[in-house]
């Protein structure tokens, strides 16, 4: 590229090899193979099933004697005391983030726009405490654009930094944690142009502090836990860039349907998945009265003339399991390349304009639900107050949430010029160059999944983090979908460019699309099958089977907007109850 | 012995003749201005240049110079369109309804309430414009024949029918205004000595040579008027009710909104008529046609409009909680007790409890404390608009999504531009333009009845 030649090559020039680094690797395996598997194995087989597979099994002899343990109890007790003598006020983890892990990724603003699972922070790193104790310090308990993390001083033997407190449900009281990997361009590394941040003066500003010093190293590994660190407030601010500001689901049993194994094992879906319902004026049950207990489900309810979705060809959908997903957050990353969405850097994201099609919603669980509240006769305001509380020691639930592709969207109703509209295989469609960017459309979303370009995100204010910013940078662009200009609001497409291709291949080939033929970026990132991508009119399909299941639920039925997108209930493996038991 | 029914106070005080009142409205227009009302057009027009310096930054970089964000997407924008469209009504309400329900008392006020209408409707409809992410494409909003082929417009979507609905009230008042001017710039054109003066009122007179026939035709046309003018005045804000009413959004989705809204315009339409007039009765000395009567008799249809205003207040709390239903309760407590619990109660103590105050007769007869009033009461409608626009759209459906909208200088920068603009505008009219309909005016002189008593009056002491 840009007549350049690869490091490796350099590496064999300068060394008076003129052979080709491929040749020169593969003339490597062979001797490594002829010494591991044996000069029988035909070379090009195995050398071309080892790089599909990634791996290559060689025969390892029987072990001899059994492992016996021979540890020194005694002694691992003296090294624990010894290791916990001189304990601070805070126990530190050091922990790998999802997003940039250990810091290779550093310079990759994909990863450093993504947010972290459980505090949906940015661009940063930070000092994860118990709520207990940060309400105890006296530090900020919420976060937001106008309402920045305190900082703190956190000191280790000589050695302090100062970082912005977050608080963290669930954490236990008496330890902070710290992710490594940050502070990557200090000191003059080079870590490339990508994620370099800059001040105002355009004067380079590394994303977040390196707590590598902190790790110690003794008797030949490295340690991440620090038992003696002390916590000093250090009496100022520091803006965070967060994408969820409130923490728990309101007990909106619309939203998130969760429930105990043992519940959903007895097998009365009603139990678990109630379909929300409406009183009508016929008699439903057949008892002769109609009155309260006549009750239709309201998916049967249609303010307006209902679209002809069964027999009409394609009808495309999203299956999402909440049991499957862990909230890594793969999927949005997946979804960002495959779609071009800008990136828009950490003072944007601070606003909560991050240009995300697909967020993972986290709900931490919370003492509080309309039952106890009834229970103990608390007003509702008051309810309300408590249930913006998490627990001390919450469950968590991951909700991925993308464009819920309505079969009655409010957004397209309410576009005066028309630029979102239905298309007849069950997508709402985006016409970028019709959007005048009124925002009616987004307003309008229960699901507030749409996405406006404030500035324009590709060439001005947030270049030096965007990809598509040069020559260079767009190579990483997708060349089947636009890039979007300032004004026009975007959002999740069902990735129509990979639905569109594959309809034509098929169309070439004279056969229908096979289910599971058309992948969308986030089920094919999905690394426990969470997502489930298909046509929902094709009757053989998986995602058919998934919609119609027991567990299947549609995010705030009870609207009547009629997704496309379907939720499976989350099932708990527990004895206590769940949060958002329905 | 002279006895004489003492049935109603005269709408004009101090003994005025026909001369007296031409001689009072052309005058300014004719001589120099009051010093006061170079005062005031300075300030006015450095905070319009401000304004128009603050929409150039917003056009040059774009919507996210404003605060909003992926939740709260409209906030100050359409908080100030609405707030101009509702102080846009009053002018028409007074020429139209109060003409068909032949309310005299409206002659004093109508011509500056019309023109205040005028601007302000200018005014609320640079913001759909400023709003929009790609203003240059605006024009596509209108139903025009294209080269893209079948492309048409949304007719289901209730921004279309503003724009209907906003282009009708507009074009139909400002035609009502002129009409009305006609006379009254013939007067100036007779009046008037220097010849350039001569010529542009000339212009603006459409040759108008008040004959018997004309005036006719005249009266004919602005009852005509005044009849499509006055659904209109129901039918605005109806419409721009509906952009909210049609809407999913827990707080929006209301089918009070209609009459709700069209009594607030009212309401915020009076106050703002009070504040203009107050001021302009005290700089351009009108205070024998703008008396303590026309003032009490505003207060008192702000006393109605307000309460109207309270009662659906009060009436959306009962449905949230009547309803049932989980998110339009939430929407209302939050209003009242969430983090943006200071709008609601501004909006409360300033539209709903404060206007009580004037079923004291002693008050609303008071014009400090009546302008005084009327500012409470403009303040309290902008924060009506804002508690509906952003406290519904901060919290909705999905706690996920829930944010804070915090405005920026720009926010700020554009509304206080628009008010210098809006007051620009008006000063420009209170200089050149007749401010009192002064034909109109002439018709309800009591002048022979007058002259008569002071005639008796003085053969009775000899």
């Amino acid at each position: 590229m840009f007549s350049t030649r690869q490091w490796q090559e350099s590496l064999l020039r300068w060394s008076g090899s003129y052979s080709s680094w491929y040749s020169f690797l593969r003339q490597t395996w062979r001797e490594q193979l002829a010494a591991h598997a044996g000069p029988t194995a035909i070379f090009d087989d195995t050398w071309n099933t080892t790089v599909h597979d990634g791996v290559m099994t060689v025969p390892v002899p029987a072990a001899t004697a059994p492992v016996v343990f021979a540890g020194d109890i005694a002694a691992a007790t003296a090294a624990a005391a010894k290791a916990s003598a001189g304990a601070g006020d805070f126990e530190l983890a050091l922990y790998t983030t999802e997003a940039i892990g250990n810091g290779q990724h550093a310079n990759n603003p994909w990863l450093q726009e993504m947010p972290d699972p459980l505090t949906k922070i940015t661009w940063d790193n930070y000092v994860c405490m118990a709520p207990a104790d940060v309400e105890r310090l006296g530090l900020n308990m919420y976060l937001g654009e106008k309402a920045p993390a305190s900082v703190v001083i956190v000191k280790v033997g000589e050695r302090e930094i100062s970082l912005p407190v977050v608080p963290a449900p669930g954490q236990k009281s008496g330890t902070i944690a710290i992710a490594l990997g940050y502070g990557r361009g200090e000191f003059g590394e080079k870590v490339g142009r990508a994620a370099c941040v800059t001040n105002h003066e355009g004067v380079f500003k590394p994303v977040g502090r390196n707590v590598y010093p902190f790790t110690s190293y003794a008797d030949g590994t490295v340690n991440y836990d620090v038992l003696n660190a002390t916590v000093t407030p250090g009496g100022n601010t520091y803006p965070v860039a967060i994408t969820q500001t409130h923490l728990t689901a309101m007990d909106r049993h619309s939203v998130v349907k969760e429930t105990t194994i043992a519940t959903y094992m007895a097998g009365n879906k009603r139990a678990y998945n109630k379909p929300h319902e409406l009183g009508v004026h016929e008699d439903v049950n057949g008892d002769g009265v109609i009155n309260a207990l006549d009750k239709k489900p309201v998916a049967e309810f249609d303010l307006w003339q209902e679209h002809p979705v069964e027999g009409v060809g394609h009808r495309w959908g999203l299956s999402i399991d909440l049991n499957g997903c862990i909230g890594c957050g793969a999927c949005i990353t997946a979804c960002n390349i495959e779609n071009n969405v800008p990136v828009v850097g950490k003072d944007e994201v601070r606003r909560s304009r991050e240009m995300h099609w697909l967020r993972l919603d986290r709900y931490y669980s919370s003492d509080m639900t309309k039952e106890r509240a009834k229970e103990e006769g608390l007003g509702k305001i008051s309810m309300y107050l408590d249930m913006e509380v998490p627990s001390e020691s919450p469950t968590v639930v991951f909700m991925p949430v993308m464009c819920q592709h309505c079969n009655h969207a409010p957004c397209e109703t309410v576009c005066p010029v028309a630029a979102t509209t239905h298309s007849n295989e069950g997508l709402n469609q985006m016409a970028y160059n019709r959007c005048i960017g009124t925002r009616y459309c987004a307003n309008n979303c229960p699901y507030k999944v749409r996405r406006f370009n404030w500035f324009n995100y590709v060439t001005e204010k947030f270049g030096e983090v965007n990809p598509a910013w040069d020559d260079l940078g767009r190579m990483v662009l997708n060349p089947d979908v636009v890039v979007r200009g300032r004004g026009v609001i975007e959002k999740c497409s069902m990735c129509v460019q990979e639905i569109q291709a594959t309809k034509l291949q098929a169309k070439k080939e004279g056969r229908p699309v096979r289910d599971g033929e058309v992948e969308c970026a986030c089920e094919s990132a999905c690394g426990t099958g969470a997502i489930v991508f298909g046509d929902l009119n094709d009757k053989k399909s998986k995602i058919r089977g998934l919609a119609n299941s027991d567990r299947s639920y549609y995010m705030l039925e009870e609207i009547g907007v009629k997704p496309n997108v379907n939720y499976l209930v989350k099932v708990r493996n527990t004895e206590e109850g769940v949060a958002n038991q329905a | 012995m002279h006895s004489e029914a003492a049935i109603r106070e005269p709408l004009i005080l101090g003994h005025k003749t026909y001369h007296d009142i031409t001689q009072d409205i052309v005058g300014p227009i004719e001589n120099k201005a009051p010093r006061g009302w170079y005062v005031l057009i300075t300030i006015a027009g450095l905070i319009a240049l401000y304004g128009v310096g603050c929409i150039m930054y917003l056009l040059s970089k774009g919507i996210g110079v404003w605060g909003m964000n992926k939740s709260v997407d409209w906030a100050w924008d359409i908080t100030n369109f609405v707030w101009w469209v509702g102080i846009g009504h009053a002018g028409t309400l007074i020429s139209a309804v109060l003409l068909l329900f032949r309310q005299k008392w409206r002659m004093a006020v109508n011509r500056s309430a019309e023109a205040m209408t005028i601007f302000a409707v200018i005014m609320a409809a640079l913001f759909p414009l400023l709003h929009m992410g790609r203003l240059w494409l605006g024009y596509w909003v209108f139903p025009l024949p294209n080269q893209f082929g079948s492309l048409w417009v949304n007719f289901n979507s209730p921004l279309l029918w503003d724009v209907f609905a906003i282009s009708t009230y507009f074009s139909v008042s400002l035609v009502f205004w002129y009409i009305g001017l006609i006379p009254d710039f013939a007067t100036i054109r007779d009046k008037v000595t220097k010849p350039g003066m001569k010529k542009v009122y000339g212009i603006l007179s459409f040759g108008w040579s008040g004959n018997a026939k004309a005036w006719t035709r005249f009266e004919e046309v602005s009852l005509v008027l005044a009849g499509i003018a006055t659904p209109l005045v129901f039918s605005v804000h109806s419409v721009v009710s509906f952009d909210f009413a049609t809407s999913v959004i827990p707080g929006w989705h209301t089918t009070i909104f209609p009459p709700y809204f069209v009594s607030g315009a009212v309401f915020s339409g009076f106050a703002m008529v009070q504040t203009l007039l107050l001021i302009m009765r005290k700089v351009m000395k009108l205070e024998a046609y703008i008396t303590v009567k026309h003032v009490e008799y505003m207060n008192i249809v702000i006393i109605v409009t307000g309460s109207i205003v309270g009662v659906a207040y009060i009436t959306e709390l009962f449905i949230s909680w009547y309803s049932g239903v989980e998110y339009e309760s939430y929407a209302f407590i939050n209003r009242a007790t969430g983090p943006y619990w200071w709008s609601y109660w501004a909006m409360m103590t300033c539209n709903v409890i404060s206007p009580q105050v004037f079923w004291f007769r002693k008050l609303r007869r008071n014009f400090a404390f009546t302008f005084f009033m009327s500012i409470i009461v403009n303040i309290g409608m902008w924060f009506e608009r804002f508690v509906i626009i952003v406290t519904s759209l901060h919290r909705d459906y999905l706690p996920s999504s829930w944010n804070m909208f915090h405005p920026t200088w720009m926010d700020a920068g554009i509304f206080i531009g628009t008010i210098g603009i809006f007051f620009t505008l008006y000063l420009l009219f209170a200089r050149y333009f007749p401010v009192l309909a002064l034909n109109e005016v002439k018709s309800i002189l009591k002048v022979s009845g007058e002259s008569y008593k002071k005639e008796a009056a003085k053969h009775h002491h000899h």
